[in-house]
C-alpha cells in the first residue's frame, strides 16, 4: 500500500498534531482528524495521533504503529494476509476502520506467543516448509490458530473451509494442511 | 471526517439526525473496500457495530426479526435449523473472515445484484424495518430496492431488523462460481416451499438489476404441484425451470455471459426443486 493508492492516506500527514486524549471512551461520540485515538493490540494500549480517521485498521498496523507482521496484499479483504483477531473474531483488518475498533481488543499475529517464542502453529508451519514466500504466513498462522482453538480436532475439510479465505500462491496447501495436521497430533499428544 | 459510535439505538439515530447525510459503517466489508481504494471519501460516518440492540434475533413465533448486524456466521450456525436456505446461503459469503464481520442488513443496505442473502429475503417476502428519530417504517424488500445498489433509503434512516413471515417446509440455496469460497456469485438461487399455503416461492440472484422473481413460474408450479404426495411431473419440473430462465434479465459481465446466466438459472431452478420434493 502506498499513499497515493489512497488520496485520503496522503491527508494524514497534513492533520494536525494533537496530543488530546489518549485513551477514548466508547460510546456516542464525534470524533475528528484533530483528536488522537487510542487502540488496544497485543494486550498494550497504543495511540494513534493526527490520522485520517478512514483508515484501516490495516494500515495503522502498519504504517503507525510498526506491526508490519499483518501483511497486506489485496486491501478488499479477499486474501486474508491480514487476518487478525477483533473481540477475539478472525477479521480481515483492511476491513475494519481503525477508528472503530478504540475499544476492541487486536490481536495480530505479533500477539499469538507471548514472549520471544515461536507458537507451536508457527513452529509446525516452519518444520512442515508451509512456508515459501511467506506473504500468506502470518494470515493462515492467525487463520489456523482460531480454528484449532474453536475446534481442535477439525477434519480436513473443517480445515479447508477455515482456510479458505487464505490465499497461498506458493505451497499449493499441501504442506499447510500438513503443518495443521501436525499442530492438532501434537495438541492432543498423539504425535510422534 | 467525523465518525460517531454509538452503543444503543437511540444514539445511533440521533448521530443520525445530527449527520443525515453520513455514511452507515456496519461490518466494514464493501465500505471499506471502496475507502481503501479512494471510490468512497467518506467526511461522516456512523458506526453500528455497538448497537446492542441490532446484534438480536428472534425465531419464536410466525414472525422471525432478524437485527441488521446479524453477521453471516450467526446466520450459518446459530440460524440453521430455523432457516436452512438463509443459512446455506450465508455460507458461501466471502470466507469466515468476511462471514465474521458482514451483516445482513449490510447486503440488504449495500443491495448488490450480487447480494447472497437477497434471494433468500426475496422469496420469502421480507420486510426492512428502517429506524430513524422521527421514528420506525417498514418497506417490502421489493420496494426498498430500487434498483443495482439503489434503496429507498432517506437521510437520516438506519436498517434496524429484517423480517418475516416464519415458512413450514424445504428450503434450498444454490449459487454458480468459480470456486466454493471467496467468490462472487454469477447466479445463485434461493427457494422456500410453503407447504402451509401450497405456494413455491423462488428468487434468483446476479441475473437482474434486484433480486428477480420468476412469478409466473412459481404460480405455474404451485398449481401444478401434487402438495399431498410433494411431488411433482417431470414435465412440470421442465416447465418450471424454462419459465423461471425466461423471467432472468441477465447481463453480460466479467464474471459470466447473459446467456450463461440464464442456462444456470434454468439448472438451479430445475435442481432446487427437484431438490425440494419427495424422492
Amino acid at each position: 500500500m502506498t499513499a497515493d493508492h489512497n488520496p485520503g492516506y496522503a491527508e494524514a500527514g497534513r492533520s494536525q498534531v494533537d496530543a488530546a486524549a489518549e485513551a477514548e471512551p466508547a460510546g456516542f461520540r464525534l470524533a475528528d482528524e484533530s483528536e488522537s485515538y487510542a487502540l488496544r493490540v497485543n494486550g498494550r494500549q497504543e495511540s494513534v495521533k493526527a490520522a485520517w480517521l478512514g483508515e484501516s485498521l490495516l494500515y495503522v498496523l502498519r504504517e503507525r504503529l510498526g506491526l508490519p507482521g499483518s501483511k497486506n496484499a489485496c486491501d478488499q479483504g479477499e486474501c486474508g494476509s491480514c487476518s487478525v483477531f477483533l473481540d477475539g473474531t478472525l477479521v480481515v483488518s483492511c476491513c475494519v476502520l481503525a477508528a472503530d475498533a478504540v475499544d476492541a481488543e487486536v490481536v495480530t499475529v505479533e500477539g499469538l506467543e507471548p514472549g520471544e517464542g515461536l507458537s507451536d502453529v508457527q513452529r509446525h508451519f516452519l518444520d512442515a516448509g508451509a512456508v515459501q514466500c511467506g506473504f500468506c504466513t502470518p494470515g493462515l498462522i492467525v487463520a489456523v490458530h482460531d480454528l484449532l482453538d474453536r475446534v481442535p480436532d477439525a477434519n480436513e475439510l473443517t480445515v479447508r473451509e477455515a482456510i479458505s479465505g487464505n490465499l497461498c500462491r506458493c505451497t499449493g496447501y499441501g504442506r499447510i494442511l500438513q503443518a495443521v495436521a501436525d499442530v492438532q497430533q501434537e495438541r492432543a499428544g498423539t504425535g510422534p | 471526517m467525523t465518525v460517531a459510535r454509538p452503543t444503543t439505538l437511540d444514539e445511533a439515530v440521533d448521530a443520525l439526525a445530527a449527520m443525515p447525510d453520513a455514511q452507515l459503517l456496519a461490518g466494514g466489508t464493501d465500505f471499506m473496500v471502496e475507502v481503501n481504494f479512494g471510490h468512497r471519501r467518506p467526511t461522516e460516518v456512523v458506526a453500528l457495530r455497538r448497537v446492542a440492540e441490532l446484534r438480536s434475533h428472534s425465531t419464536d413465533g410466525d414472525e422471525i426479526v432478524l437485527g441488521a448486524n446479524v453477521t453471516y456466521s450467526q446466520l450459518q450456525t446459530e440460524l440453521a435449523e430455523a432457516l436452512p436456505g438463509l443459512a446455506a446461503a450465508a455460507r458461501t459469503v466471502g470466507s469466515p473472515q468476511i462471514r465474521n464481520a458482514g451483516t445482513i442488513g449490510g447486503n440488504v443496505g449495500t443491495a448488490s445484484p450480487a447480494g447472497d442473502t437477497l434471494p433468500f429475503l426475496a422469496a420469502v417476502e421480507a420486510d426492512v424495518v428502517l429506524a430513524s428519530a422521527g421514528g420506525t417504517r417498514c418497506l417490502p424488500l421489493a420496494d426498498f430496492i430500487t434498483g443495482a445498489k439503489q434503496t429507498a433509503i432517506l437521510p437520516g434512516e438506519l436498517i434496524s431488523e429484517v423480517r418475516f413471515a416464519d415458512v413450514r417446509g424445504p428450503q434450498q440455496f444454490l449459487k454458480v462460481g468459480t470456486r466454493n469460497a471467496m467468490v462472487i456469485s454469477i447466479a445463485c438461487c434461493a427457494m422456500v416451499v410453503d407447504i402451509d399455503r401450497r405456494r413455491v416461492r423462488c428468487a434468483f440472484g446476479s441475473v437482474a438489476a434486484r433480486p428477480l422473481r420468476p412469478t409466473e413460474a412459481e404460480d405455474f408450479i404451485s398449481e401444478a404441484l401434487d402438495w399431498s404426495a410433494l411431488d411433482a411431473e417431470a414435465d412440470a419440473v421442465d416447465r418450471f425451470a424454462e419459465l423461471a430462465a425466461g423471467a432472468a434479465e441477465p447481463i453480460t459481465d466479467h464474471r459470466g455471459t447473459a446467456e450463461y446466466r440464464r442456462h444456470t438459472v434454468k439448472v438451479m431452478a430445475r435442481r432446487a426443486l427437484t431438490r425440494s420434493l419427495r424422492a
